[in-house]
């Protein structure tokens, strides 16, 4: 648990340092210098410039930020919207269950990555998004983590629904209902209270898929659009340079993988804290 | 049995028709349509030829009438024409869904044996070394970018010691055999890195189950041997969660594939799916998406029935 959680801390402490660590050093992540491409490390540069001459450390912290954020970010709301969707689904039964639990059967089942990529590449104007917001600069991020909440919502339905169909019928509930308790009282300080474990398990454990799912789409040209940095995106830009300058896209990927790595030792950890005869996975 | 399958059959075809609405629909919302197109490639049409264009192809009529007529027409075999390539889908779309599934049976194959020897491995002794070896090694696969795995086993062992071609499927030009097997390697490894984490993580808790339970420790009671407490008595129960797991897995294969064929070049759905969506090639685009579902929906059902014959507890009435 130490170990995830250090490292965890020290990515998104670095990253929320980034904007600090520019000022100091008189630079920013996307200042570019094109007589200083490629270059080595060096004083100026830590960990050497990108291929426009632009501060690999700074670029490799923004793109920390932006990836933690949107990972965050998303897996709150699809925990949100899950548990909506469980409690509901639980607390009626019958046919709202069963036609909600269907639903979540059937995205699971979908090839979801080759969906996403049609999803993120929707003309946003058509769909009558204002022209303002549908070409502002946060949009991509916007849009990645309403796509993470599309697909990510499930887990979370699956846990709560599975936990409120148990304790509704418990006796504390049913005295609870019997005093006379509106229903959203109930789910709220009944119910929802024995779902928290697993729930903040679960969220632990998507936040690092959804890293990895921003980092894939951002790859693709699909996510985080320049002059924005992020993980994925550099990636992208460095794959062409492969074979000339390996570094540039070993750090990023590293810098995934060491985040990914750490919110799931994270969560599970958490899950043996939590819920020692594992429930959820 | 017989009626339960029928049953799901007509679910997966219920569900194709909803997904072939509501892909159309999305489809028709992506950037650029093809009037747009041919205006670009011609400046000298006018709002006129434009406005004829349309009714041509029938872009001004309302959606719900427009899905219908491609329906149609797609029930008589005739998924129309890509403009990417030129052909008719297809055409297009058969050999591409051969060269797919030869990459993901083969990486399928490879990861479940791996993942079979080490999961049940690391379930025998556990909190032993190699357990915790395996579970954070299982940590690190979960845990990979496919495409910087790729990208890194391209230039370790294309580009760095020139041992495998970086990208394409080879065969061609007398190359035969051999040479789109030299081609296949890196792909189904890298698929396979990125699936034998899950995998393993799946068949150590199964064992672990089924080790617990109380037939196992009456087989030891027996004096039954180890090697057949383990693959005769424990991994039949064990069995039954793994190959659940292992077919519902197949959606997130198909994604970890279009990936990877897109990395190395290799001429599957995957790549024919993601080059579509970015050419905007509807007609291409909408047919590649839908056979990547149903192919999905039926690895599910297949499921669903291994799991009744896996385990005579079960039964589909």
């Amino acid at each position: 648990m130490k170990l995830p959680l250090v490292l965890l801390a020290a990515i998104a402490g670095l990253s929320l340092a980034g904007p600090l660590l520019a000022y100091v050093m008189g630079a920013d992540p996307s200042s570019v210098d094109l007589l200083d491409r490629f270059a080595g490390p060096s004083a100026a540069h830590p960990l050497g410039t990108d291929e426009l001459g632009r501060d690999m450390l700074l670029r490799l912290l923004e793109g920390g930020s932006v990836s933690l954020t949107i990972g965050i970010a998303a897996a709150l709301a699809a925990a949100a919207v899950g548990t909506g969707v469980g409690l509901a689904a639980g607390y009626l039964g019958g046919w709202t269950d069963r036609v909600v639990m269907r639903f979540a059967d059937g995205v699971i089942a979908l090839p979801l990555l080759p969906l996403l990529i049609v999803l993120a590449a929707l003309d946003l104007n058509k769909i009558g998004v204002p022209h303002a917001l549908a070409d502002s600069p946060a949009i991509s991020l916007v849009r990645i983590v309403v796509l993470a909440v599309l697909v990510g919502w499930t887990t979370a339905a699956r846990l709560v629904r599975g936990a409120t169909l148990v304790t509704r019928s418990r006796d504390f509930v049913r005295a609870a209902q019997s005093l006379g308790a509106r229903v959203p009282h109930i789910l709220w300080w009944h119910i929802l209270p024995n779902v928290m474990g697993p729930l903040v398990v679960a969220t632990t454990l998507s936040v690092g898929d959804i890293i990895l799912l921003e980092s894939v789409l951002s790859f693709l040209g699909l996510g985080v659009q320049p002059p924005l940095a992020s993980w994925g995106s550099m990636l992208s830009s460095a794959e062409e340079l492969i074979t000339s300058s390996p570094l540039l896209a070993i750090y990023p990927g590293a810098m995934i993988f060491l985040t990914v790595i750490a919110c799931n030792l994270l969560g599970d950890a958490l899950l043996q804290r939590f819920d020692p005869r594992g429930a959820i996975r | 049995m017989i009626r339960f399958t029928a049953i799901r059959l007509v679910e997966i075809v219920a569900m194709l028709v909803m997904m072939s609405f509501v892909i159309y629909a999305l489809i028709g919302l992506m950037p650029g349509d093809p009037i747009d197109l041919m205006l670009g490639a011609d400046p000298h049409l006018s709002a006129a030829d434009v406005a004829r264009l349309k009714t041509l192809y029938g872009v001004d009529r309302p959606l719900v009438e427009r899905y219908l007529a491609w329906a149609q027409a797609a029930l008589s075999g005739n998924l129309g024409y890509s403009r990417l390539f030129s052909a008719p889908v297809v055409a297009t779309l058969l050999p591409r869904l051969g060269n797919s599934l030869v990459l993901l049976g083969s990486s399928f194959v490879v990861a479940f044996a791996a993942s079979l020897a080490l999961g049940i491995a690391a379930a025998r002794r556990p909190r032993s070394r190699l357990d915790t070896a395996v579970n954070f090694a299982c940590f690190a696969g979960v845990s990979l970018p496919t495409f910087w795995l790729a990208l890194i086993l391209i230039l370790v062992f294309a580009q760095g010691l020139g041992w495998l071609p970086a990208g394409g499927m080879g065969g061609g030009e007398g190359g035969g055999m051999a040479d789109r097997l030299r081609h296949l390697v890196l792909p189904v490894a890298t698929l396979t890195i990125a699936s034998i984490g899950g995998y393993t993580r799946y068949v150590r808790a199964a064992m672990r189950d089924a080790l617990g339970q109380d037939h196992i420790r009456t087989a030891r009671a027996k004096g039954a041997s180890e090697a057949r407490v383990l693959w005769h008595h424990a991994l039949r129960g064990a069995m039954v969660p793994i190959a659940t797991i292992l077919a519902l897995s197949f959606g997130s294969l198909v994604s970890g594939a279009l990936v990877t064929e897109e990395m190395f070049a290799y001429p599957g759905m995957g790549k024919l799916i993601f080059d579509a969506v970015m050419g905007n090639d509807y007609n291409l685009a909408l047919a590649a998406l839908l056979l990547a579902t149903a192919v999905t929906m039926l690895a599910n059902l297949a499921a669903d029935l291994a799991y009744a014959w896996l385990d005579p507890r079960v039964s589909y009435r």
